[in-house]
């Protein structure tokens, strides 16, 4: 059970990359930040918000929703073993790891694809981007089934 | 050798062609070099499986021929660990005997019938030219082809990594270290370039890797830490993030594929540090993708903090985890390589392999000879030049040196990444000196030329250290040259390491030739004329069993011998090599150390019908049972430790003896009275020898009751007795023995009857 718990809780940080989800993690280190920084914690989280929608592109958009949707996902199972047990733990880790998967896999599109990283991918173009998306998916998927018997 | 250094001489050369041509050649010649350094003992000998692990694998291959892929799977193993059994499919990695079962297949495809036995010989010469193309791969990755070259030609005949994949040597790391080192190559590709598919290829390899070899822990925790150092070295990149979390997301799954793996990757502490830095890259990733929206400075720190705060929150969590017992503490082989002292005492089956103690200095230079010394010349121009993938050969380096300093066994992990290292230096030497061409601008740097013609090793690489201190002074003084002018001491520089280098081959090729090619099956000995001798007395004992025994007999001998009776003379044994019951083999201890009345119902109660021991007496045979007596005791007493106790083995003044001054303990116990029954007999009275112990042994040999001398081989190594039935008429063995011996009841005196009366009701 434990071992999990810390994996969600490393995975569900990063979830804030998605419009919505910041608020919990951004709030709580601003909550932080308010005694030191002049700036209201509110008036900064609008602004990452607000860059955040107005500078974005619409694909990327796109995947971050893809994020945000397997996060939800895979907070939905983590509650649901917590309630009911892990008793086919190889089922649980097999869906549980498919989303973690999933997720770094699509972070890591987002990533390559993101204009702004041309620099540091310079042999990877968006297309060979996507391509290694679906390989790295395609095996994930494989060994998913696979573990879930 | 001396022909890998032409790749650097052509770098000059504008036809590309032929430098491609050159590289596949020597490519081939070292890959043909490896595998014939590997053959000596296969010529000599005869291509027969070596040592006693790989009679396991050797015979876990052959099940998986003939009965497929699923019942290997699946397989119940009845004819080990007697009463138990042994779920073979769950307890062993299945790499090893997959890859050899598939090349069997495919050779029988492409209408090449080989026996199984050959392809399983072979196997670790034809992989041993896989790693050094997977080492050039690496090397090359780290610095240029030439240096790739020469690090594959190092690999490809350093003894420290032909110590275990000599032909007949069908051990896991015959495919392990291939394995290992393409990883790595993956790993640092997918580095480079931040691709997922690298990644995911990476991923691929460790699942293999997992798949082959109990090993691959290091690399579960080598590529994390390689990962936490270059973040904390502020050198986190989107590459690192898409690479290792696309190598940890699949690798972890896939690994868990493996039935002997399972649930560990998320259970076992050895596996946490990967778990961890993948949370923590996360992190850190999330603080980028939140920086690049928010340029304010006081955000930046605050977010730095709580990076800080994260990372010791999440590792009191998996302290605190551990301690509670949700995540499994190390295991006690891993564990004892950080307390050295912790196998002595607590396991002494783990202390009792003799891998498994501290290597000394002299086997260094011994497995690696040149490259031990150009080894951390090699980290430290890597320093020089720190770049992203240099700090994972540094931090790999050091790892390995101090595993390779506590257990004899990791010098195989050593080796490749000694062989980098070399590599490295030496190319780094042989480019500036190699260089025909005179640098243009005039300077004065004769100091290089005074390079004597006795050119020691310290006097050669202190030089382009020198110089590299140089380069990094005179660069700040901007655009001044630095470089060798004479080409006299180009060529004493480049003749020295010419002249290493050949030592190096000659050193290999002995080292390989007269230390690492002896099948322990077979001995060998030379007679004074210098004829050979075979001593073939274990094949000869079991091929005994093997024919004269009831298909069912159980034989009971130390877990040393377990796998290759179960190979070779194809019984039913007690206790084998995969030591997983303890007190299984203590059972097996306590039998061999007791006295007979002790003894003969443990072995009543295991159905053991014949009893194998090893005595090297005769021969002056050192690895037999009696020298490896204490272990057992040790193993035996650590379960009973009131009926077995070692301090009675041991005479008054604490020595260990066999002779007349042995212990009474001693001369009771079943090994003993096993290892020299009817030994006397073969000397003039009272002249009996032991010339492994060299002692004389006392004039009158000890008496066996409850066991029969079944068979025992020419020159006396392997010694097998039968276990007796019970008396018809229900007296026990001694008085029945006595009796037949004719002998008066009370010509014994009280005492034998006394203990015949214990032993009745033992019985």
């Amino acid at each position: 059970m434990a071992p999990k718990k810390n994996s969600t809780s490393t995975v569900n940080t990063p979830a804030p990359s998605t419009p919505s989800a910041p608020a919990t993690t951004a709030a709580s280190a601003l909550s932080k930040a308010s005694a030191s920084s002049s700036n209201n914690p509110f008036t900064i989280f609008s602004k990452v918000y607000q860059n955040y929608t107005s500078t974005t592109a619409q694909r990327t958009k796109l995947i971050d929703a893809f994020l945000g949707f397997l996060v939800i996902t895979g907070v939905l199972q983590f509650i649901y073993c917590v309630i009911a047990g892990n008793y086919p733990f190889n089922a649980f880790l097999a869906g549980f790891s498919a989303t973690v998967g999933q997720f770094v896999l699509t972070a890591s599109l987002r990533i390559q694809s993101n204009p702004v990283n041309k620099n540091e991918f310079s042999s990877v173009s968006p297309e060979r981007a996507f391509a290694d998306f679906v390989f790295g998916s395609v095996l994930l998927h494989l060994f998913c089934t696979n573990f879930i018997n | 050798m001396s022909s890998t250094g032409a790749p650097s001489v052509l770098k000059d050369e504008s036809t590309r062609n032929i430098r491609q041509l050159l590289k596949v050649v020597i490519l081939f010649t070292i890959a043909g070099a490896a595998v014939s350094s590997r053959l000596f003992s296969v010529i000599r000998f005869e291509s027969i499986i070596h040592e006693f692990d790989p009679w396991f694998n050797f015979r876990a291959s052959k099940y998986l021929v003939k009965n497929g892929f699923y019942n290997f799977w699946d397989w119940f193993d009845d004819r080990t660990w007697h009463p138990l059994g042994r779920v073979t499919g769950g307890t062993l990695y299945p790499g090893l005997m997959v890859t050899s079962g598939a090349i069997y297949h495919i050779l029988r495809f492409l209408t090449f019938p080989i026996d199984i036995r050959n392809i399983c010989v072979l196997l670790a010469p034809a992989f041993s030219g896989l790693t050094a193309f997977a080492t050039y791969l690496f090397t090359k990755e780290m610095k240029d082809e030439s240096a790739g070259l020469l690090a594959a030609a190092f690999i490809g005949i350093a003894p420290g990594y032909i110590s275990r994949s000599v032909a007949g040597s069908y051990d896991n790391e015959a495919i392990a270290i291939f394995l290992l080192m393409f990883t790595f190559y993956l790993w640092i590709k997918a580095l480079k370039v931040g691709s997922a598919y690298w990644g995911a290829l990476c991923a691929l390899f460790y699942f293999y890797m997992v798949a082959a070899w109990g090993g691959y822990v290091f690399i579960t925790n080598m590529i994390p830490l390689h990962a936490l150092v270059l973040i904390a070295m502020g050198r986190y990149s989107p590459r690192l993030y898409v690479a290792y979390t696309s190598w940890f997301a699949l690798g972890t799954l896939g690994s868990m594929q493996i039935p002997f793996v399972g649930f560990l990757p998320i259970r076992s502490s050895e596996h946490m540090s990967a778990l961890g830095v993948f949370g923590l890259i996360q992190i850190v990733a999330f603080v980028e993708f939140v920086r690049e929206h928010v340029p304010s400075r006081q955000f930046q720190t605050l977010l730095k903090s709580f990076i800080l705060i994260t990372f010791l929150g999440s590792m009191g969590a998996l302290v605190l985890l551990t301690l509670s017992g949700v995540i499994a503490p190390w295991s006690g082989r891993f564990y004892s390589l950080w307390d050295t002292g912790y196998a002595k005492i607590h396991i002494p089956i783990i202390a009792s392999v003799s891998e498994h103690q501290p290597t000394a200095w002299p086997s260094f230079f011994f497995d690696l000879e040149m490259l031990i010394w150009m080894f951390p010349a090699g980290i430290y121009m890597l320093f020089s030049t720190l770049e992203d993938h240099h700090v994972f050969v540094i931090i790999y380096g050091i790892m390995a040196s101090y595993f390779a300093g506590v257990m004899v066994r990791l010098m195989l992990t050593l080796t490749p990444v000694v062989c980098v290292s070399a590599a490295i230096a030496l190319s780094n030497i042989l480019d500036s000196y190699l260089t025909v061409r005179s640098p243009e601008i005039p300077e004065a740097l004769e100091t290089a030329s005074v390079v004597d013609d006795a050119a020691d090793s310290a006097s050669t690489t202190a030089v382009p250290k020198a110089q590299k201190k140089r380069t990094n002074l005179l660069n700040s003084a901007k655009g001044t040259m630095v470089g060798i002018y004479s080409s006299w001491s180009k060529l004493v520089v480049v003749g020295a390491f010419t002249v290493y280098l050949f030592i190096f081959v000659l050193h290999c090729t002995w080292v390989t030739s007269n230390a690492y090619s002896s099948p322990s099956v077979v001995l060998a000995s030379r007679g004074a004329d210098g004829s050979q001798h075979i001593i073939d007395d274990y094949r000869e004992a079991y091929y005994w069993l093997r024919k004269n025994t009831p298909d069912d007999a159980k034989i009971m001998s130390w877990w040393d011998y377990g796998y290759q009776i179960g190979g070779m003379a194809d019984r039913t044994t007690l206790v084998d090599n995969n030591t997983w019951n303890n007190t299984h083999i203590a059972t097996v201890g306590k039998a061999m150390s007791s006295r007979e009345e002790v003894s003969y119902p443990i072995l009543r109660q295991h159905d053991v019908d014949y009893v194998l021991i090893i005595f090297g007496g005769l021969l002056g045979y050192s690895g037999d049972d009696i020298n490896k007596f204490l272990w057992m005791i040790r193993i035996a007493e650590g379960v009973w430790p009131n009926e077995v106790k070692e301090s009675e083995f041991f005479t008054p003044r604490g020595e260990y003896r066999v002779d007349e001054h042995a212990t009474e303990t001693m001369k009771n116990s079943l090994l003993y009275k096993m290892s020299y029954y009817n030994y006397d007999r073969l000397f003039p009275a009272g002249q009996a020898q032991d010339r492994v112990r060299n002692v004389k042994l006392p004039a009158k040999g000890p008496e066996l009751n409850v066991l029969e001398e079944a068979f025992t081989s020419e020159n006396w190594i392997v010694r097998i007795y039968k276990v007796k039935d019970l008396d018809n008429v229900g007296r026990d063995h001694a008085a029945a023995n006595a009796f037949a011996a004719g002998k008066k009841k009370a010509k014994r005196g009280g005492k034998a009857a006394k203990g015949a009366n214990r032993k009745l009701r033992v019985v």
